[in-house]
């Protein structure tokens, strides 16, 4: 399964990367005349309601899901990992403070808070990235958090500090990475996640806005057009879905390779 | 217990909604092109003219009275508007949980009895599906399928029993695979226990020794899990309502937003948000009577 998710991730790397350039279509390109046919050989996944095809839209879409997912699991990474790492190196009321936060913004939930920011601050690409990155530092914080407070206590994080290390060379290079294995894994769960969240609010209204070729948006004007042409659902679902489980299948393994000791996948 | 500062951080992170608009909220709700009597008037009326402190006190002082304000679209109190939507959303999320048990337990147990044959690898990747198919593509799949091409179902709306099924199905999706991914892993580690082999050792059969002693231990996680997926099951709601036309809370909220009425924005998401905490409160508590060994300070 790993290998299957590996496969996907790649394909969809790849579609990201070249996309607009081996696809069919120009993705913005209109052709009222055929709006809504469904697949044929010339568009395989058939045109959306202003004739534009759909394939070549899918395509570009993937960019914008992967990007999303890149930024707001990069920012939420790094955010978390400064945060989770003070909180569990300093200990004490640092501790104290940081974790407390954690526990009330994991309180609330996630995509809801997203949305609340999203409604007021109005939809766009950046507001979302933004709104995912707000809340998704809190997952890695907790993790991270977890995982300096036994490595602190290791013998060479110990012997770099007899030998007088200072304290952010010890964090940087001795405790930090210890935690990069499992920060990886839900890294890489992280995108999936993250990418579910971006098309949730393009879905909802409240993300990426047209013309920009996003899932959600697809799926959400696919919606007013579900009895006449099923094919607008079907094919940007279909890309998320897919996408989304090559995610879960790569984190899923290399859990068990990185972190063989976090909670036992489903394998 | 954290309750209460979870309860305060929620409050003052939906009070601080409001001022996260860029500009004058006022302005922003009517519009650009508003006269300046009317902004002036509405900003009055929200409160927004008064020190921010004052504002916050007002409003926690409110929140824990029922008091929320008013819609500005409809002027009715946003506490009467939010209550008369509770129980489709109640309905909504009770079926969903009830699909998501009906699938998972079984599918959980199948997995783990046949551990590493056919049926486990079909279980494992059905599971991994349910958590990776987005419910609002789930949701228009199930109304293509069973609404429009067999006619099973209405494809929205809420009323009797039938509408209720495919955004039950759509919602519990998710919520099966992760309960039947868990249901798997804690029955697996209950099999291994001596006490397991003895219950065989004195003569049950091989399902009595799985369902009645490993299965009922291996429950205490998937009740705690299905507690904290509650808060996942809320916010999915707001899909599922949307695409089902389903007149609940979700569905109260995305329309809000659509129309800027923001004291309504607050009133849902406060719902939500202290709905979500008090369950979760629940799951430590019933977690804690399912395994007397849990006990709290």
């Amino acid at each position: 399964m790993t290998r299957v998710g590996a496969f996907i991730v790649a394909v969809a790397v790849l579609a990201a990367l070249i996309g607009p350039f081996v696809a069919p279509f120009d993705s913005a390109s209109q052709d009222l005349a055929l709006r809504l046919d469904g697949p044929s050989l010339q568009h395989w996944f058939g045109l959306d309601e202003l004739g534009r095809d759909i394939l070549s839209r899918v395509l570009a879409g993937a960019r914008i899901s992967l990007l999303v997912g890149l930024v707001v699991v990069s920012v939420s990474a790094t955010v978390g990992i400064a945060v989770g790492a003070a909180a569990g190196y300093f200990g004490g009321h640092v501790d104290e403070i940081l974790s407390r936060a954690i526990d009330i913004l994991m309180a609330f939930p996630g995509l809801l808070l997203a949305i609340a920011m999203v409604a007021v601050l109005g939809p766009s690409l950046f507001n979302v990235v933004f709104a995912l990155s707000l809340i998704g530092w809190v997952g890695y914080a907790r993790l991270v958090r977890g995982q300096v407070l036994r490595a602190r206590e290791l013998e060479f994080v110990q012997a770099a500090r007899a030998l007088g290390a200072s304290t952010p060379r010890v964090l940087v290079w001795h405790v930090i990475p210890t935690t990069l294995p499992a920060v990886t894994v839900q890294a890489t769960l992280g995108m999936g996640g993250a990418i579910l969240a971006e098309a949730s609010l393009s879905f909802l209204g409240l993300g990426v806005q047209p013309p920009t070729p996003s899932w959600g948006t697809m799926l959400n004007y696919g919606r007013i057009h579900l009895l006449d042409a099923p094919h607008l659902t079907i094919f940007p679902g279909l890309a998320i879905a897919v996408l989304v489980l090559g995610f879960n299948f790569l984190g899923d393994g290399l859990r068990d390779v990185l972190d063989p000791k976090a909670a036992p996948s489903a394998r | 217990m954290l309750t209460v500062p979870v309860l305060l951080g929620v409050a003052t992170l939906v009070f601080s909604l409001i001022h996260l608009i860029p500009g004058d909220p006022a302005q922003a709700i009517l519009g650009e092109t508003a006269p300046q009597a009317d902004v002036d008037e509405l900003r009055h009326r929200l409160g927004l003219d008064r020190p921010l402190l004052e504002q916050y006190g007002v409003f926690l002082a409110g929140a824990v009275r029922g008091n929320l304000g008013m819609s500005l679209r409809t002027g009715e109190p946003v506490v009467s508007q939010v209550a008369a939507r509770v129980p489709a959303t109640a309905e909504l999320a009770a079926a969903s949980m009830f699909v998501a048990l009906a699938v998972a337990l079984p599918l959980g147990i199948a997995a783990a009895v046949w551990r590493g044959t056919a049926i486990d690898s079909g279980a494992t990747a059905l599971a991994l599906a349910g958590v990776s198919i987005p419910n609002f593509w789930l949701g228009p799949l199930l109304a293509i399928v069973f609404a429009i091409q067999l006619g099973w179902f209405p494809v929205s709306g809420r009323g009797t029993l039938a509408h209720l099924v495919l955004p039950a199905v759509s919602l519990g999706g998710a919520l099966a695979a992760i309960l039947a991914r868990m249901t798997r892993a804690t029955l697996l580690e209950e099999l291994r226990e001596p006490y397991v082999q003895a219950a065989r050792g004195r003569g049950a059969s091989r399902a009595r020794a799985i369902l009645r002693h490993a299965f009922r231990n291996s429950l205490v996680p998937v009740v705690t899990l299905l507690g904290l997926q509650f808060g996942a099951v809320l916010t999915g709601a707001v899909i599922t309502e949307t695409i089902f036309a389903w007149p609940g809370i979700g569905r109260l909220l995305i329309q809000s937003i659509g129309f800027r009425d923001y004291p309504m924005v607050q009133g849902c998401i406060l719902f939500i948000a202290v709905t979500y905490v008090a369950v979760n409160l629940l799951t430590d508590l019933v977690y804690g009577v399912l395994d007397p060994r849990i006990r709290y300070e």
